[in-house]
């Protein structure tokens, strides 16, 4: 679905403030995914993201959608952004319109949809988003920030992307709102089938929804694998200066303690069962 | 594109000219001004260049950066000088069609381009080698004893600080916007001119919306730290004037009062 090869970007070539932002990043994500993209502030997931929908050009490298070289010559690139939905960072601050329904429809009104499927997909995007059809009419800039939030989503889905990548859906609200929003990112997910890239700093969030996950460090790819896979390597995490779930570490430093307990713990659902299994097999639960 | 935009810049340095004090900073940069459009000659034009070179080399800025200040006022330029070569009365030198060329039209248009070009030049050097800040505080000095008549001296150099410090921010932002909205299919280079206005809409209202809410961030955080005007308040680093500064001032000085006999003088050969 998506491929990379040999990516590389540099920000401002050629002036003292020169700086490799992505570096040969050769990347493979299946049709229909839910990827996470975790790495440090500056670790370069936001410029690799906004290379996959053409925003930014490659310094040198290509990027293949659908097999096909986005910046090659018969291609688009604003078609390849209707197929690319990028959700950017703090969303809100995109909204223009007078009412929330249009502020959603831009995206597909720019597809030139006929005014009936933009209405259709109006509604599908909100109410996966979990805004009440009362405040479609309502002034996007009288709602709340999670609210707004939420708006500037559904305009994206609205687009009916391929591939939907979300920069920090959740930076700035608070717990409750988090799990509101990754809930329906993964509820998206589920129901269109499409591929999801989270980009997220929070490990917690990641482990919890994403089928793979893709470490970046320093502008390259540390390791893209399955969460459990990428979880038992906890300590090349903390080496980069990222850190696993912390039932993951709790898991850690039970081993260390000489207790035999698997490693590749790293939701606290799944954490409650297999402490659960351990001490049945123990006998000291019955 | 929106990165070549270099106007405001500042770019650190220890070079004389970076240490001079910025009030006598400004003073000489209006004495150049004085020069350049004082001098109706050209012998009189060439004296204020040579000032603005040794100033320049100096300054120890490269060659490039000026070349690139230039770049936005090209258009501005050539405009200029062709109604100036057109409309001036004058001996016609070359006649076609309607238009004439004169020998005034070249010569005024000439005159024009060098000084719109050392004009601009000019007060790049200034504000290159002065960090906005400082520069707002000269102005304020120099204009303080208008306070006296009422003007609003302190307002007007808060004004242009917060205005300086937020160009880069709102170019960060805008440059945002419209990455945002290019992911949602917008065509902002493409189309007729109406077309082109109305893709501006999606970028100038977020915009607008962001400076209103940065501007209230903004008023509540100086609140907060007391700020009541200029009124009583004292400087963190004041401007300090040595022997380095009147030197160059009379030096700038002497360049002016040579223009002006050299200008006085052609004139009375004429």
């Amino acid at each position: 679905m998506i491929r990379t090869e040999k990516l590389t970007y540099t920000y401002s070539q050629g002036t003292p403030f020169e700086k490799t932002a992505v570096n040969n990043v050769d990347l493979h994500i299946e049709e229909g995914a839910f990827v996470g993209i975790i790495g440090h502030t500056g670790s370069g997931k936001s410029t690799l993201i906004q290379h996959l929908n053409g925003l930014i050009k490659p310094t040198s490298g290509k990027v293949f959608i659908d097999g096909e070289d986005i910046h090659g010559k018969n291609v688009k690139l604003r078609d390849v952004r209707f197929k690319v939905g990028l959700v950017f960072q703090y969303p809100e601050y995109q909204i223009f319109e007078e009412t929330v329904a249009k502020d959603i429809a831009y995206g597909p009104s720019n597809m030139g949809l006929s005014k009936e499927e933009v209405d259709t997909r109006v509604k599908e995007a909100a109410s996966i988003v979990g805004l009440p059809d009362d405040l479609l009419e309502r002034s996007p800039f009288e709602l709340s920030g999670g609210q707004k939030r939420r708006v500037a989503i559904a305009g994206v889905m609205a687009m009916r992307p391929k591939v939907l990548i979300l920069d920090e859906p959740t930076a700035g609200l608070d717990p409750k709102g988090r799990e509101v929003i990754l809930g329906q990112i993964s509820e998206y997910h589920r129901r269109s089938h499409s591929t999801v890239l989270l980009v997220s700093h929070s490990m917690e969030d990641v482990a919890l929804y994403a089928e793979k996950i893709l470490v970046m460090n320093k502008g390259e790819v540390f390791c893209y694998d399955t969460p459990p896979n990428v979880f038992t390597k906890a300590d090349e995490i903390a080496a980069i200066g990222l850190s696993v779930p912390q039932v993951t570490k709790v898991f850690g430093l039970l081993r260390q303690k000489g207790i035999d307990i698997r490693s590749d713990v790293y939701t606290v659902d799944f954490a409650v069962k297999t402490i659960r299994e351990y001490l049945e097999q123990k006998g000291r639960v019955s | 594109m929106l990165k070549d935009i270099t106007i405001g810049q500042y770019f650190p340095g220890n070079s004389v000219v970076h240490r001079l004090d910025a009030r006598f900073k400004l003073l000489i940069t209006a004495i150049f001004i004085i020069m350049l459009f004082a001098s109706n000659t050209f012998p009189g034009l060439c004296i204020a260049l040579v000032f603005f070179l040794i100033a320049f080399i100096a300054s120890g800025l490269s060659p490039k950066l000026m070349v690139k200040s230039m770049k936005p006022i090209i258009p501005v330029i050539i405009i200029t000088s062709v109604l100036n070569i057109f409309f001036i009365e004058g001996v016609p030198l070359l006649s076609i069609y309607k238009f004439r060329i004169t020998d005034n039209g070249l010569r005024t248009s000439g005159f024009m381009i060098i000084r719109l070009i050392a004009l601009i030049c000019g007060s790049s050097l200034l504000t290159y080698t002065t960090s906005p800040i400082v520069l707002t505080d000269a102005i304020e000095q120099i204009l303080r004893p208008l306070s006296k008549i009422k003007f609003p001296a302190h307002e007007l150099a808060m004004m242009m600080t917060i205005a300086l410090r937020f160009i880069p921010t709102l170019l960060e932002e805008t440059d945002k916007i419209m990455s945002a909205q290019k992911a949602r299919g917008a065509e902002l280079d493409t189309g007729s001119f109406t077309q082109r206005a109305k893709a501006l809409i999606p970028i100038l209202i977020p915009l607008f919306v962001s400076s209103f809410r940065r501007a209230e961030e903004l008023a509540l955080a100086m609140e907060c730290r007391c700020y009541n005007g200029g009124e009583g308040r004292t400087k963190l680093k004041t401007l300090v004037s040595g022997g380095k500064d009147y030197l160059a001032l009379s030096i700038s000085l002497l360049f002016l009062s040579a223009v002006m006999l050299i200008d006085v003088g052609t004139i009375g050969v004429a």
